[in-house]
């Protein structure tokens, strides 16, 4: 399978060390994202989309980012990208704190310019809708083409050679034809495997997918999914994959994290989130998951309620209007906002409840009807 | 234009014949198409007058009718046919040219004929083509002008949304699309010409003098391009903004694309599919705008031909204008087609 | 005549017109006059009318006129607007002409081709005259009174030369027996037996019935010779053959025209035309306003058609450069008309009280005011004319000029209708004007208790609607408004088609009062046989006091213009004989 020669491109200026900024001790992790806030100023207010967020990651390592919808999960992968800065034409400007340092280097603080030139290069992103992503009225080959050559000073036709490798590594078939293909005489999953190609192209260190997978049918999911999975081996790349769905990530997952609400409530090793989840909230994620012997859809113990709001977040914890054992913690839940402690090795969660509720409530409530 | 699922290369179909047979096809419903616009235009100059009782042979006499005259009149345009009759004789005058006779008094107009002026013993095609050509560098040069600077507006603006500029060019606009060209036009030849006098403003033939000529088309040009600049700055900040907002502009960024690449390539291009596609009709369609601009200007152009025609009641001149108009909206809708499919690698010639 | 520019577009003008004016008075800071005004001054307001300014025989130059109005027709036999009347003295010459002096002398008529006016026998039924020598065609060719016969002959091919005044076929040819050139089987195409030609100079005409105004049908344009081996029948007007001063260089209907000079032309058999301009250029334009501000700025001489300079110049003509400017008489009468066919204006006490209740100054305001609108008139015979009494008042309107509000109530009692009545105002939809003055109209009618509803009617369709008696009795237009201007200055040109109960037509009718008055009728009859024009006079003093006591027709104003004269003009005057235009063959730039 390791036919492509897989060499780490842009030594020199580009991975030049960052100097540490002042009063920011510069990590040891690959990633580390420290207390990040993405604010956006609406006309109804303060949208807080992510309110504190940290965590960190090993290169060749994957992270999956759980939650539902509007808990910050996108922003936070466009935060790394730095792409909210660039300017949301029409939307609000986003207000960013906090740090994410990539490889020695902290990118809110740096010139927009050199976060451009990481971008694509170092880190790479595969989005949601493969169709939208992609520019209509450009081939699949120029628009890889172009992802290419902005990082490499190449001919056209060496970044079409170049193109067509990638096409043919994510399993395109005829790639040398299909590379003059327009975006809409691809299928769905055609495109996010040309995605996929686009974003290695330039053999990133980061790959962010953010729901690669949730606008293709079933069968593809899983063959998309296996691609990222087998594509992060050969590249070595640290992944960070961002779904809904508990179920895809606890397979591909080194490291789990759980968003609600622009912060994180439970982080901590896939295994560990998966089976001992610590977290109401993950829970109640862990029972709306689709199990092998029940249809997709049939959702045993979905979340009751609907998301919070990012701009009057509810008080102490924000997932207290929704949770079932918020009377437990002796108004804590509804006063004080629960900070994210240690509830095992490298795993964390936010929740008042005692260790022992915790426990009780896991093993004799939820695991049961799982 | 729906994604095409299987494997395989769709476009290869679209291969030079099945364009030539597209484009074949479509000039066949030109034809047709122009044929009903003819049949038309040509029922309500000369069968409308008749359903409300008047001679349509007054109106091909300038003023008032003695009997003799309208007699005459009838015989030569051969008005007492019936209008099936008159019809298929005005068609094999355009194909084969015709005479138009009244006893000894026989006037040739020769193919193709557009009809004839009795109001100024002219030959209607003659004066179309005498005209045609001041139009369309009318159109041309105010075409140039508009695109240039509606869409150049159009993007700064959505650039700079919501600022001062912003709000400043779309007040402008919003004047540029209500104001009449009448108004813009007078008020330019006050300031231009007869306040500053730097150029004489009156039409001068490209042949007679270059620096004439375009002192002549200036003004006409600015006034008819301010209209629709400010109708394509509009059209162009909303797509604009649209665009931006789109999925691939983002995955453009994403690559690491500097923002003048993003904008001028990514999001350009497909700010420019309708506005080409609007261009193009706009374009077959001037004769609204170029009837204003050269009454006011008075050049001799289709429009004002137009206008005069009007005003004389010179039935077979305003059909003439008529028909050239309604070519050159079906041509336009034509070409705008087949650029789209050009432009638009998502839609398929069928 | 007919008046061909409507004044729509001075009020389409709208708003523009103010801002143009503005900004344009504000950017010319105290320039006026124009570029050409170098050496030139402007010899003062009203200075051409009735009189000459600038009178000069310099020759040279070129005279620029511009229009927004190309002629009908070029063809002298196929021409009826009244600029080209004036203009195709430039290419044409007739037997008897106009008198090249201002104001009411221009009608008298001069010989032109003929040696003298007609020598007139048998009891004014023949008409004999005498060419000159030397008369040449634009190619050499000599002019004969057989070209004269020709040129007269194109007016009885209605079907071929169509448009222009038919007087002469009507009058040398009342029976219609004569079939036109096109048709004539002789083979030199002169078998018109009312026109005799017995030798080239000479040319008798045979009148079944006497016209005192039969020399004045001559001196119109249609009278001009046409020589038979150039006639190009319907094309003529593209290119008239001249026996006049100047030549058609090159013609572009609606575009341009050029005249150069005829060599051939001889100033010694021609004492009406100056001929001074080397060159004269038409340029046609669609822009009126514009038009009104090139000729302010000098860069045209005067507009073509004379209708008046319009409302967005006005002021800054009527203002700094008011010594350009004259305000002639047009000839023109702008009025109301009662129908007497339509209930109650049958009678003549309702027709009395709409007279006596119509607010005369108001009218005028609607028509423009004193200058751009003209005089309030008393009665219905404009002063250009031979016959016309100024002071002749009958219904006291210069007096009573608001209106006479009793005086109309009595004569509604008299009608029997004394709170007033009902009826419908007819007027044309494109003359906003004239809409103006309807529903002024309108306004003061209501203080007696008339009640009138606007018809706008379709203003292109007139001799269809209005024209037509059947249907004006059908829709009840018991008031019309209208205006008249004649086609040749006498009398019976302005006045028989409008009261004579002879004219009354089917179609295309004048007389809308439908007036049948066996004495007004008479009373022409007797004016033709006048073979002097003085005599004349008398007769139609008289028909125009009957038409007042009939209570027919409530005249508004007798109307003025506004026209723009360049400082560049020699030799310009206005001449009644041209309504109140310059007399174009005698201007000269320079
Ligand atoms: N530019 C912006 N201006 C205002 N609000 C924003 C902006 N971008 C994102 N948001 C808001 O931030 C919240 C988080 O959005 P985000 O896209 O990160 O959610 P998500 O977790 O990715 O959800 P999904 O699963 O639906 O993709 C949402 O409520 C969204 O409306
Ligand atoms: S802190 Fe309270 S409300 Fe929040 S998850 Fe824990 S128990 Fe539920
Ligand atoms: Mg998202």
């Amino acid at each position: 399978m390791t036919d492509l020669p897989i060499q780490k491109s842009g030594t020199g200026a580009d991975s030049a060390p960052n100097e540490p900024v002042a009063g920011k001790a510069k990590p040891t992790a690959f990633l580390e994202v420290r207390d990040l806030k993405v604010h956006f100023p609406t006309d109804d207010g303060l949208v807080k989309s992510v309110d504190g967020l940290s965590f960190q990651l090993e290169k060749g390592k994957t992270l999956g980012i759980v939650g539902e919808s509007g808990s910050g999960k996108s922003v936070t992968s466009l935060a790394i990208m730095g792409l909210h800065r660039a300017g949301q034409y029409g939307r609000s400007k986003a207000r960013m704190s906090g740090e994410i340092w990539l490889e020695g280097r902290e990118l809110i603080s740096a010139d927009p310019d050199e976060v451009r030139r990481l971008r694509g290069k170092d880190v790479a992103m595969i989005f949601q809708d493969p169709l939208s992503a992609m520019h209509p009225y450009f081939t699949v080959g120029a628009q890889i083409v172009e992802a290419y050559r902005v990082h490499h000073d190449v001919s056209k036709a060496v970044a079409r050679k170049r193109a067509i490798e990638m096409l043919d590594r994510v399993g395109i078939p005829q790639p040398d034809k299909r590379v003059d293909d327009y975006p809409h005489q691809f299928s769905g999953g055609m495109r996010q495997r040309a995605m996929i190609a686009m974003a290695l192209s330039n053999n990133p260190d980061l790959l962010i997918a953010d729901e690669p997978t949730t606008a293709l049918d079933v069968t593809v999911q899983a063959q998309i999914l296996d691609l990222i999975r087998d594509l992060q081996k050969e590249f070595g790349s640290a992944v960070i994959i961002i779904t809904h769905d508990l179920g895809v990530v606890a397979e591909l997952a080194d490291d789990i994290l759980v968003m609600y609400g622009g912060r994180c409530v439970e982080r901590g090793p896939a295994d560990k989130v998966f089976y001992e989840p610590q977290h109401p909230y993950t829970w109640g994620l862990l029972g709306s998951m689709p199990r092998l012997d029940r249809e997709r859809t049939e959702r045993l113990n979905p979340v009751k309620g609907s998301p919070p709001s990012l701009i009057n977040v509810p008080s102490g914890c924000a997932f207290h209007p929704r949770c079932p054992y918020a009377e437990l913690t002796g108004g804590a839940s509804t006063t004080v906002v629960p900070e994210l402690s240690e509830v095992g090795s490298r795993h964390h969660a936010a929740c008042h409840l005692s260790a022992a509720d915790r426990e009780r409530i896991w093993t004799e409530e939820i695991a049961p009807k799982l | 234009m729906a994604a095409c699922g299987g494997p395989g290369n769709p476009r290869a179909a679209a291969g030079p014949s099945t364009v030539l047979a597209y484009i074949i096809r479509r000039l066949f419903a030109v034809v047709v198409m122009l044929l009903v616009i003819t049949l038309v235009t040509f029922g309500i100059f000369f069968l409308i007058p008749k359903w409300v009782g008047v001679d349509p042979a007054t109106y091909f006499i300038g003023k008032q009718a003695d009997p003799a005259s309208l007699e005459g009149i009838r015989k030569k345009m051969g008005l007492d046919d019936p209008i099936l009759v008159q019809f298929g004789k005005f068609l094999w005058g355009l194909v084969a040219g015709r005479d138009y006779a009244n006893g000894t008094d026989v006037t040739h107009c020769s193919a193709p004929c557009f009809g004839y002026s009795f109001r100024n013993e002219q030959a209607i095609w003659p004066v179309l083509t005498d005209r045609l050509p001041v139009t369309m560098q009318l159109a041309a040069g105010a075409c140039v002008i508009w695109v240039v600077v509606g869409v150049g507006t159009g993007v700064v603006s959505a650039l700079k949304r919501g600022s001062a500029l912003d709000r400043t060019l779309m007040t402008v606009a919003l004047a540029g699309v209500s104001l009449p060209i009448y108004f813009t036009g007078m008020i330019a030849l006050a300031v231009v010409v007869y306040g500053l006098g730097w150029i004489d403003g009156q039409y001068v033939p490209f042949g007679e003098s270059a620096s004439g000529w375009f002192g002549g088309m200036l003004l006409p040009w600015v006034t008819l391009a301010f209209l629709y600049a400010a109708m394509y700055a509009r059209m162009t900040r909303a797509t604009m903004l649209e665009i931006m907002g789109e999925d691939y502009i983002r995955t453009a960024r994403a690559k690491g694309l500097r923002e003048p690449v993003v904008i001028g390539k990514h999001a350009m291009r497909s700010t420019m599919t309708p506005v080409l596609t609007i261009l193009g009709m706009d374009l077959g369609a001037l004769v609204g705008g170029a009837i204003l601009t050269e009454t006011t200007f008075s050049l001799p152009g289709i429009g004002q031909a137009a206008v005069k025609a009007i005003s004389d009641k010179d039935f077979p001149l305003i059909l003439g204008v008529t028909l050239i108009a309604a070519v050159a909206v079906v041509v336009a809708n034509l070409l705008v087609d087949l650029l789209y499919a050009v432009v638009d690698p998502r839609v398929r010639l069928s | 005549m007919t008046s061909p520019r409507s004044s729509r577009r001075r009020l389409a003008a709208g708003t523009a017109v103010v801002v143009v004016a503005l900004l344009s008075t504000a950017a010319c800071g105290g320039g006026g006059g124009g570029k050409s005004d170098g050496n030139a001054k402007a010899p003062g307001f009203n200075a051409a009318v009735n009189k000459v300014a600038n009178a000069s025989d310099k020759k040279g130059g070129t005279l620029k006129f511009i229009g927004t109005q190309d002629a009908d027709s070029w063809d002298p036999q196929r021409g009826y607007y009244g600029f080209m009347w004036d203009f195709a003295r430039y290419y044409t010459r007739q037997l008897v002409s106009f008198t090249p002096e201002p104001g009411l002398a221009s009608t008298t008529l001069k010989p032109d081709l003929a040696t003298g006016l007609a020598k007139v026998e048998d009891g004014g039924k023949t008409y004999t005259y005498t060419l000159k020598d030397g008369l040449k065609w634009e190619d050499g060719s000599p002019l004969t009174s057989k070209d004269v016969k020709y040129g007269i002959e194109r007016i009885w091919a209605q079907d071929v030369i169509s448009g222009g005044p038919i007087y002469l076929q009507q009058v040398l040819d009342p029976k219609g027996e004569y079939k036109g050139p096109y048709k004539d089987t002789s083979a030199d195409k002169l078998g018109l037996k009312s026109i005799e030609t017995p030798d080239d100079k000479t040319i008798v005409f045979r009148l079944p019935k006497p016209n005192s105004d039969f020399e004045q049908m001559l001196a119109m344009p249609s009278g001009s010779p046409v020589p038979a081996a150039k006639d190009t029948a319907a094309k003529y007007g593209l290119k008239p053959f001249s026996s006049g001063p100047y030549k058609f260089q090159s013609y572009t209907p609606n575009k341009s025209m050029v005249l150069v000079r005829n060599t051939n032309w001889s100033a010694s058999t021609d004492d009406l035309r100056k001929a001074l301009p080397d060159k004269i250029t038409v340029t046609l334009t669609t822009n009126a306003d514009d038009m009104d501000k090139r000729l302010i700025n000098g860069d045209y001489d005067l507009d073509l058609n004379a209708t008046g300079v319009g409302q967005a110049a006005r002021a800054e003509v009527l203002g700094k450069n008011k010594a350009n400017a004259d305000n002639p008489d047009t000839g023109f009468i702008r009025y109301a008309v009662f129908p007497t066919t339509v209930k109650p204006m049958d009678n003549i006490h309702c027709r009395k009280a709409v007279i006596l209740a119509a607010d005369h100054k108001s009218l005028q305001t609607a028509r423009g005011g004193p200058q751009a609108g003209g005089a309030i008139a008393p009665n219905m015979l404009p002063l250009g004319i031979k016959g016309a009494d100024g002071k002749y008042d009958p219904y006291n309107v210069l007096k009573d000029t608001t209106g006479n509000v009793e005086e109309a109530k009595k004569e509604l009692k008299a009608c029997g209708q004394p709170d007033g009545f009902k009826t419908t105002i007819a007027v044309r939809n494109n003359k906003p004007i004239e809409i103006a003055t309807a529903e002024s109209l309108q306004e003061s009618l209501k203080k007696v208790g008339i009640t009138t509803e606007l018809d706008e009617f379709d203003g292109a369709q007139t001799s269809g609607i209005i024209g037509a008696p059947k249907t004006v009795k059908s829709k009840g237009y018991g008031i019309i408004i209208m205006g008249w201007g004649a086609d040749f200055p006498s009398g019976q040109g302005f006045l028989q088609p409008l009261v004579d109960s002879r004219f009354i037509l089917e179609s295309g009718n004048n007389n809308f009062a439908e007036i049948k008055d066996k004495a007004i009728d008479g009373l022409f009859d007797q004016a033709l046989t006048q073979t002097d024009a003085n005599a004349a006079a008398e007769v139609y003093k008289q028909i125009n006091q009957k038409v007042s006591e009939g209570a027919y027709y409530l005249p508004f104003t007798f109307e003025k213009n506004i026209i723009w004269r360049s400082s560049r003009l020699t030799n310009v005057y206005t001449a009644d004989a041209y309504n109140g235009r310059y007399d174009y063959a005698s201007l000269g730039v320079q």
